[in-house]
């Protein structure tokens, strides 16, 4: 293998790697937002709504 | 095929209300929408005369004494004087049914809609039973359908002043010991054995699950134990096969009620799956057991056995991490994803052999090979169609954030939640709105579907006269319709005993011509 292609692999691991890590923290981003959202409309208070939620029998 | 949902009922606001009394409230809420939108509704009364939940089809029929009560669904439910004074501290309930007069005089416990479907109070929960449909495709949308048609009814009760919310869950269980379900029903050929379904089903049903289940926080009945587990149901099954659906749940329902004739088919009642939100979940559960049951139809199913189906349909559903392995009779040790590779690929030799090839077929076999490839190598790669991946991908990241374990309430709320089939209070509904769910339809197709009945069955006819001839439908069930015509002596009742009748192509047209009910029924009689 020449250094020239040494060297041009090491170029696509290098902009494979950058992408991989934009991908992630794009996702990191849009799973913080939602996160965030759940955050927002989780029961204020989750143990009194587990507590409460009650049903009868069924098939 | 046909699907079930009973939805979890729950007024916040009054805890320990009557779980009928609220059911019935959202049958009534929904009555006031329609009869807003028509002017006028059918309150129409189930016929139960072709009702038999007692009939085995392993050929008997249980004693009536024997029954739990609660399987005597072939009787009238009413609000009888005790259930609405037990409701009488739920005063403003009280008092909206019987004396604030939005939803007229009459309490109404069940209701035939436009688009052919039942809403009723089964039991303690508003269920709604689709339309007939011929195809996996068609029960998503009518499915979906039923989604929008409860949402109605609570919309309908928050717009009531002083009136308490109630809010529904399309889940199956409160985590304290109660299941309800989301049955489905398959129609099928009276010729095939009833042993070979069952032989043939059980494997399937009992690794299903991990291509279409719905997840739950909680292992055993009483949700007693710590972890998250891939099906909402598994832990209520009790034996392989029975007649029961409220108690011992048999993996294979034995009821023998085909609500069509009865020498021709039979209706496969299926009550092991979860209820999904999902609408690419709800298309592989019904589509790959559609595919399986015309296997055995012809013979070609695989010749598995389970040493014990009940415990590996538990191990499995307690294994998120989809390894575990469960014994065959043979002595093969598989995991579920091994024993549903098994089913796919002895479906795409049956489909290649029978030259089933159109666009539904396909793509329900490629959905299905895909989805096990995405969970046999990473998991949460199915989270944008499969259910239990979708909530458990979730409560994961949550609880890494907020540094919980499953069993802190929060996750338990979350599980709760994920089912409100409010959109900016339901879970699923707030990852579906950011994309992260796929779907099938549309809103706007939704809609539609809950005020038309699909085209080639009979739920065409029925959901079509209920539109047209409100105030003449005076009883309806799957397999008939009940006419009062002025001046007539006597009920006019039609029979819709063949499910691919009554369709569009058959009916449609005298439909269209708008006749009075005393010329539409002569029609029909000649």
């Amino acid at each position: 293998m020449t250094q020239e292609h040494h060297s041009a692999q090491r170029r696509e691991e290098t902009q494979a790697h950058e992408q991989e890590a934009t991908a992630a923290a794009g996702q990191d981003a849009g799973v913080d937002d939602l996160l965030d959202e759940i955050d927002g409309v989780l029961e204020q208070n989750a143990e009194e709504f587990v507590r409460g939620f009650i049903q009868k029998g069924g098939q | 095929m046909g699907l079930e949902t009973e939805y979890g009922v729950l007024a916040p606001s009054m805890p320990g209300a009557n779980a009928t009394m609220l059911s019935a409230q959202v049958i009534n809420a929904y009555a006031a929408t329609v009869r807003e939108a028509r002017g006028k509704i059918a309150g129409t009364r189930w016929d139960y005369a072709d009702e038999s939940p007692l009939n085995d089809a392993r050929g008997f029929t249980q004693p009536r004494d024997q029954a739990d009560p609660s399987q005597l669904t072939d009787v009238e439910p009413e609000l009888d004087a005790e259930q609405v004074a037990l409701a009488g501290g739920d005063v403003t309930i009280g008092d909206t049914l019987y004396e604030a007069g939005p939803y007229d005089h009459e309490v109404l416990m069940n209701m035939v809609l436009g688009n052919g479907a039942r809403l009723y109070v089964d039991h303690a929960h508003p269920e709604y039973s689709s339309p007939e449909t011929t195809n996996p495709f068609d029960a998503v949308l009518w499915d979906q359908a039923g989604d929008h048609v409860a949402l109605a009814a609570v919309r309908r009760i928050e717009s009531l002043a002083g009136v308490p919310d109630v809010h529904l869950y399309k889940n199956n269980t409160d985590n304290k010991s109660v299941s309800y379900g989301a049955h489905e029903n398959y129609l099928m050929p009276r010729s095939v054995p009833f042993d070979s379904i069952a032989a043939g089903l059980i494997p399937f049903f009992a690794t299903r699950q991990v291509i279409c289940a719905s997840g739950r926080v909680g292992r055993g009945m009483l949700g007693s134990y710590p972890g998250f587990q891939v099906s909402a149901r598994a832990d209520f099954f009790e034996a392989q096969i029975g007649l029961e659906t409220t108690i011992r749940r048999p993996i294979i329902n034995t009821r023998d009620e085909p609500h069509a004739h009865w020498e021709k088919y039979r209706r496969l009642h299926v009550i092991i799956g979860d209820a999904n939100l999902g609408q690419i979940s709800t298309l592989l559960r019904t589509g790959t057991t559609a595919l399986v049951l015309s296997m055995i139809e012809a013979g070609t199913a695989p010749g598995i056995e389970l040493r014990d189906p009940v415990a590996a349909l538990q191990a499995i559903s307690h294994d998120p991490t989809l390894t575990a392995k469960v014994e065959l009779v043979d002595g093969r040790m598989l995991t579920a994803l091994e024993v549903q590779w098994i089913y796919a690929e002895a479906a795409a030799r049956h489909s290649g052999a029978t030259d089933a090839t159109d666009e539904a077929t396909v793509e329900i076999q490629r959905r299905w090979e895909e989805t096990l490839h995405q969970l046999e190598t990473d998991v949460f790669s199915a989270s944008s169609t499969v259910d239990w991946v979708a909530k458990y991908k979730l409560m994961t990241s949550y609880a890494q954030r907020h540094c919980l374990d499953f069993t802190d309430p929060r996750i338990a709320a979350m599980d709760l939640q994920w089912a409100d089939i409010r959109p900016e209070k339901g879970l699923y509904h707030r990852l579906a709105a950011r994309g992260l769910i796929e779907t099938l339809y549309s809103p706007a197709q939704i809609a539609h579907a809950a005020a038309n009945p699909p085209e080639d069955t009979r739920a065409y006819f029925r959901g079509r006269v209920l539109s047209q001839y409100p105030e003449h439908v005076v009883a309806a069930s799957w397999d008939s319709v009940s006419f009062t015509v002025p001046g007539g002596r006597k009920l006019e009742r039609i029979a819709t005993l063949e499910p691919l009748r009554g369709t569009k192509a058959l009916v449609g047209e005298l439909l269209d011509q708008e006749l009075s009910i005393r010329e539409f029924i002569a029609t029909l009689r000649s």
